[in-house]
């Protein structure tokens, strides 16, 4: 159970029935009167924001919302298969609810599923993953528009800016919570 | 990385000690008393909505209140202090749980002095820290000329609520639409004074004379930021001891903490003359001055740095 004085941005809680993350914060205390909060909430399974005020004495449901490692199997059609890598149990998300994450995922890598109460909703890549660099256009110096970057295309098809000393067939780390190059990995 | 955010200050903790120093010019140049009273008291004044730190047995002020009123009832006509002030849970853009309070009193006077003293010290600081009649907040002019304009509560919920002030009472809204629709109005280019607040949100407030449902109590707003709440002192004993007990009612039915009685201060009342006091929130009128929106950027340490 939280009470509303727990409510801060980043919190997760449960609201009729479905788990939202406060992703706006706004404390209010008119002169001598009773505290608000004022979220904005972001509901974990559809996306959906709305605003709402909490006032001092409300209290609010913990989500159960558990992370399992699990492992990046294959996408079919619009759904992507994972597995537990312990008891093989396979579960499966949608596009939407991968969302940029696609962009980071390659076949068995491990990831961690969010699960509310018992549906996964959501999946988080490493911090940072090794991707195959598939397409890069030859680079001229001095024609670049973004300064010393070029883009390139990555093997999950995300394109990217990377140094100009990077080229086709070459592995480069990324961030996945910046979605920027880190680093040229030698294999 | 805190180090860095510190260094950062600097300009604005300047500005803030060049204020606090010209604040003190001030009621030096007026005959004003600086006092320290204790921040570790016994017995906070019990307000509805007002939640004390406990310290030990004791706890850390709320306010200065109580212990500047036993002054002004033993013969000390104006007093001023600038004190930590403790509030639970209070954590915002515009509040932290320990800020800064500037407090004074003075005996023989009413609320509507200490508008003219409000008046008077932010021109002065402006006067004296930034040189000039006017300030910029945001991109805007702030002119500090006067008199600064008044509304009453009753007249604001009217004009920017659209609804009788009774009846935001009676259904419960009188903090939301205060909140959201009618603080954020106020004070917009130039200074604006709320006043005559329901009689039953001022605890230790006295009732008009004129119009006993409201309180003598006022509010200064500079561009949507409360900036200080003053009010003629409540000094009649047994009506000040009937509205802590209701006080007390309200926090002991909303499950909060109930302080001990202040009977200490109950007991000074009797000696205290009319009088009216005024406080006002030091960090936001350095956040108006420094032209800050959060009030983490004047103080050196919000309790997250610690």
């Amino acid at each position: 159970m939280y009470t509303a004085s727990d409510l801060r941005k980043g919190l997760r809680l449960k609201l009729d029935g479905d788990p939202y993350q406060i992703v706006e914060f706004n404390f209010v205390k008119p002169g001598k009167g009773q505290s608000l909060y004022k979220c904005k909430l972001r509901n974990m399974i559809t996306g959906a924001q709305f605003e709402r005020t909490f006032r001092d004495v409300d209290t609010f449901e913990q989500a159960d919302l558990r992370e399992r490692k699990m492992q990046y199997l294959y996408k079919e059609g619009e759904q992507y298969c994972f597995m537990d890598i312990e008891n093989y149990e396979q579960v499966f998300l949608t596009d939407e609810q991968v969302g940029d994450v696609k962009n980071f995922l390659i076949e068995n890598m491990e990831v961690a599923i969010l699960f509310f109460e018992d549906r996964p909703i959501g999946v988080t890549p490493p911090n940072s993953v090794d991707l195959l660099v598939v397409q890069s256009e030859p680079w001229a110096k001095g024609d670049s528009v973004s300064g010393n970057y070029k883009p390139v295309i990555l093997e999950t098809g995300y394109k990217i800016l990377v140094p100009p000393f990077v080229n086709e067939g070459e592995k480069i780390k990324v961030d996945t919570r910046s979605g920027e190059y880190l680093t040229r990995v030698k294999d | 990385m805190s180090e860095d955010c510190l260094g950062r200050k600097r300009e604005a903790l300047w500005l803030r000690s060049r204020i606090i120093q010209s604040i003190r010019r001030f009621f030096e140049g007026n005959d004003f008393l600086e006092v320290e009273t204790p921040c570790r008291i016994p017995a906070p004044a019990p307000e509805s909505h007002i939640d004390a730190v406990a310290s030990g047995e004791w706890f850390l002020q709320t306010s200065p209140e109580l212990c500047m009123k036993r002054l002004l009832a033993a013969g000390y006509p104006r007093i001023f202090q600038i004190c930590p002030c403790f509030r639970e849970k209070e954590r915002g853009g515009r509040h932290l749980p320990e800020f800064a309070m500037l407090e004074w009193y003075r005996a023989g006077a009413d609320y509507n002095d200490l508008m003219r003293d409000c008046e008077e010290i932010v021109r002065s600081v402006c006067r004296e820290v930034l040189g000039s009649k006017s300030f910029l907040y945001q991109g805007r002019d702030i002119s500090l000329e006067g008199p600064w304009p008044r509304i009453s509560v009753r007249d604001a919920f009217f004009q920017y609520a659209g609804t009788p002030m009774e009846d935001a009472l009676k259904k419960g809204l009188f903090n939301e639409l205060m909140a959201f629709s009618i603080e954020p109005k106020l004070g917009i280019g130039r200074p604006v004074f709320l006043y005559d607040y329901p009689v039953e949100l001022g605890a230790l407030a006295m009732a008009k004379r004129s119009d006993p449902s409201v309180a003598e109590r006022f509010e200064l707003y500079i561009e949507g930021i409360e900036l200080v709440n003053a009010f003629s002192e409540l000094v009649d004993p047994a009506e000040q001891r009937s509205r802590f007990e209701k006080e007390m009612a309200c926090r002991a039915a909303a499950g909060k903490a109930v302080y001990p009685f202040p009977q200490k201060f109950i007991d000074a009342l009797p000696a205290m003359p009319p009088s009216a006091g005024a406080a006002l929130g030091l960090d936001r009128l350095v956040m108006l001055f420094a032209d800050k929106t959060e009030i983490d950027d004047v103080v050196a340490f919000p309790p997250e740095e610690l």
